[in-house]
């Protein structure tokens, strides 16, 4: 090798002339032209973080996460109020309908203290959205309603990814019997028309008593069951991405160099279905909220007084025709902007995922 | 002679169809011994890359199966082996490099993570030693800047790198067989004589055998020690490659050789080529498969299917009836540019 000419243009004029290529890497160092080993994650990030919106979506998502996450941490501190207490004035009247205004004294709302009910001071936060109907904070009811929204969202759209994924790659990889009645049985599931079902189930759902609660009453049992009705879709397109990639040389290639089927499908074949799987599944988490929002809307999502986005939307939506927006203007803010984060932060994944991008998205 | 590497035996590879069973590969035989360089030459669809799938273990049932025969393999027969035997032995004792080096490659993962999975699959070594393998093995396919090159993602590689690249995980775990799917047929002229070179240079210096399947017949008289003609699903001859280029015994030989562009030979303004069609595998005709594009067939290639049989040189083998009987330098080149008995030409 030491035979090889390498020429390249030098700092000076003239081109410098290097006769072995350790020595022309050494050179390469010592002007401060060597290339730092990039990773595969070093490259994810830096073109995710290059992703203005995605980023932005992150970290909307990560504040509203963490928002949810403590807000029963922040009723205890006294910053927010319980979502399902009426707030009163002085004299014990329900403050209904009232329009948002910043901190304000004299509001209560009723709490059982040593058995005895007394009023307590409401946070200052009370009336930063106004009240609904019943008098509840609905800034506080954003907050404790985004729980059930996100949980929706968030279990329904890691079921469908896990269900969608495991369909569908089998589905792909295995013609024949396994793909046939693996996809005869996701026909079948996308046959279900989902409100009537999710409508019935979370009818029938609270009436089964043997079940445990946090799963017919919550906002887990809508979750669980729309992700069992949605994950159809990303089977197929899994299963159309397996049979196309299978074919591929570089599966052949890598069966040539002694790869087992399970290295094929996990290192070779399910990367490269990675930007379907993940577009997919953040529409379907959007999905899923909107969903749980209109079967809530309806009466049949999770059961009040505990608040949700869907459900505060639809009473809002009753309010304001009244002229009392803001119980329509703040869970809607919300449900939009939450769905919005979470189909830019996908946009932001698959582009960064995939080594050929090279375009500046801003 | 020494204990062949490789000897597949009576091998028949069948697909199932629609339109019925094509005999890609049927009925051949023939020894590699370690350090061969074998050329198999023939026209599309004769079975080629077929053998090669055979002896690799990629025929996939339902689709394609190997209905007979035996491949053995340092006295081993790979067709009795299980998937995770065959496994270790994909990519370890024998490689493979693919005809498109654009498609062969995964676009997800850096260069060095597929060479570095290919040698930590079949060496006992750390991910930090497969690494350093992985460095070595590029500097020896002669890509600059090994050590850079490992973290760049294949779109950033040309087609004669990635055929690089390609040779390299082939190579990188030593094997003994090395077979080569038309390996510069993607790559332009220029960059395929720099990779033959490259590939073969670094076979020799292994001891690694070769397969080298091909319709190139320069590059075969150039590198390789031994060759078989295929047609229609068998060897229609095998010899050394002096026997082939030079006293060629079948009629698909000479046609074969004919139909080559050559520098020199000036006074020839258009290329040759053999009339009629390959026969499809499907419907073969009953006798020999060349017959019906044959100009010296007799009444018996119509009936009997000629089986390899010594002719010409020393070592040479040939499936023809009229292997010594016939004179091949009696053909000519009629006006359609057809190979014809001299006394057949009309002008």
């Amino acid at each position: 090798m030491s035979d090889d000419r390498h020429m390249m243009d030098g700092p000076e004029d003239g081109p410098i002339v290097v006769t072995s290529e350790e020595h022309a890497v050494d050179l390469l160092e010592a002007e401060g032209m060597g290339v730092e080993p990039v990773t595969q994650w070093d490259l994810f990030s830096t073109r995710l973080r290059r992703h203005r919106l995605a980023m932005i979506a992150t970290f909307f998502l990560i504040f509203l996460l963490v928002l949810v996450l403590v807000a029963p941490v922040m009723q205890n501190a006294g910053w927010i109020d319980p979502p399902t207490k009426s707030l009163v004035d002085g004299e014990g009247r329900i403050l209904r309908n009232i329009a948002p205004r910043g901190a304000s004294d004299n509001v209560f709302y009723s709490e059982f203290v040593d058995g005895v009910e007394t009023q307590v001071s409401a946070s200052s936060t009370a009336l930063w959205f106004g009240s609904d109907d019943l008098g509840r904070s609905v800034f506080s009811r954003v907050i404790f309603g985004g729980r059930a929204s996100l949980t929706v969202g968030l279990v329904a759209g890691l079921m469908v990814a896990a269900l969608g994924t495991i369909v569908g790659s089998l589905a792909g990889y295995y013609p024949g019997g396994v793909d046939q009645s693996l996809m005869r049985f996701t026909d079948l599931v996308l046959g279900l028309p989902l409100l009537p079902v999710a409508i019935v189930v979370g009818r029938i759902l609270p009436e089964l008593s043997f079940l445990p609660s946090w799963l017919t009453s919550g906002a887990m049992g809508i979750a669980l069951l729309l992700g069992f009705l949605s994950w159809g879709g990303l089977a197929r397109i899994v299963r159309a991405e397996f049979l196309s990639l299978r074919e591929k040389e570089f599966v052949e290639a890598a069966r040539a160099a002694g790869a087992s089927d399970r290295r094929i499908v996990f290192r070779h074949i399910l990367p490269n279905a990675m930007s379907p799987i993940i577009v997919q599944t953040t529409l379907i988490i959007g999905t899923a909220i909107i969903v749980e929002a209109a079967l809530s809307f309806l009466g049949f999502g999770v059961r009040p007084p505990t608040p949700t986005w869907g459900a505060m939307v639809a009473e809002g939506g009753r309010l304001a025709v009244r002229g009392y927006w803001w119980g329509l203007v703040f869970p809607g803010f919300a449900l939009v902007s939450t769905v919005l984060a979470i189909n830019f932060l996908g946009d932001g994944l698959r582009d960064a995922l995939d080594p050929t991008q090279t375009i500046e998205r801003k | 002679m020494t204990e062949p590497l490789l000897s597949v035996d009576n091998l028949r590879t069948y697909f199932s169809t629609e339109e019925g069973i094509v005999r890609a590969v049927d009925g051949i035989s023939f020894d590699l011994a370690p350090g061969e360089r074998r050329g198999v030459v023939g026209e599309s669809g004769s079975g080629k890359s077929v053998t090669a799938m055979s002896i690799m273990g990629l025929i996939e049932p339902p689709a394609g199966e190997i209905v007979t025969g035996e491949i053995l393999f340092r006295g081993q027969n790979l067709l009795s082996l299980g998937e995770d035997e065959m496994q270790d032995i994909r990519g370890g004792q024998i490689a493979m490099i693919f005809q498109d080096p654009m498609t062969a490659l995964n676009p997800v993962y850096t260069v060095g993570d597929q060479l570095v999975e290919t040698i930590v699959l079949h060496q006992d070594v750390s991910k930090t030693e497969a690494r350093e393998i992985a460095i070595q093995a590029l500097d020896d396919v002669q890509i600059p800047n090994a050590k850079e090159k490992l973290f760049d993602y294949p779109h950033q590689f040309s087609g004669g790198m990635r055929q690089r690249v390609m040779i390299a995980m082939g190579l990188s775990c030593n094997p003994e067989l090395l077979i080569a799917d038309e390996p510069t047929t993607a790559l332009d002229v220029t960059t395929q004589a720099q990779i033959m070179d490259l590939m073969l240079q670094l076979a020799d210096d292994r001891g690694t055998a070769v397969l080298l399947i091909t319709h190139d017949l320069g590059v075969v008289a150039g590198f390789c020690d031994t060759v078989q003609v295929m047609y229609a699903g068998g060897i229609v001859e095998a010899g050394t490659a002096d026997d082939i280029f030079y006293n060629p015994q079948h009629p698909y030989t000479w046609g074969l050789l004919g139909s080559m562009a050559r520098l020199d030979a000036v006074q020839q303004d258009r290329l040759h080529s053999i009339a009629g069609t390959p026969p499809s595998v499907i419907d073969l005709p009953p006798g020999c498969r060349f017959r019906p594009r044959c100009a010296f067939a007799t009444d018996i290639c119509g009936r009997i299917l000629p089986q390899l049989r010594e002719a010409g040189n020393e070592g040479q083998t040939v499936a023809c009836h009229h292997a010594d009987e016939m004179d091949l330098k009696t053909l000519a080149v009629d006006s359609s540019d057809r190979i014809v008995k001299q006394d057949e030409v009309v002008s």
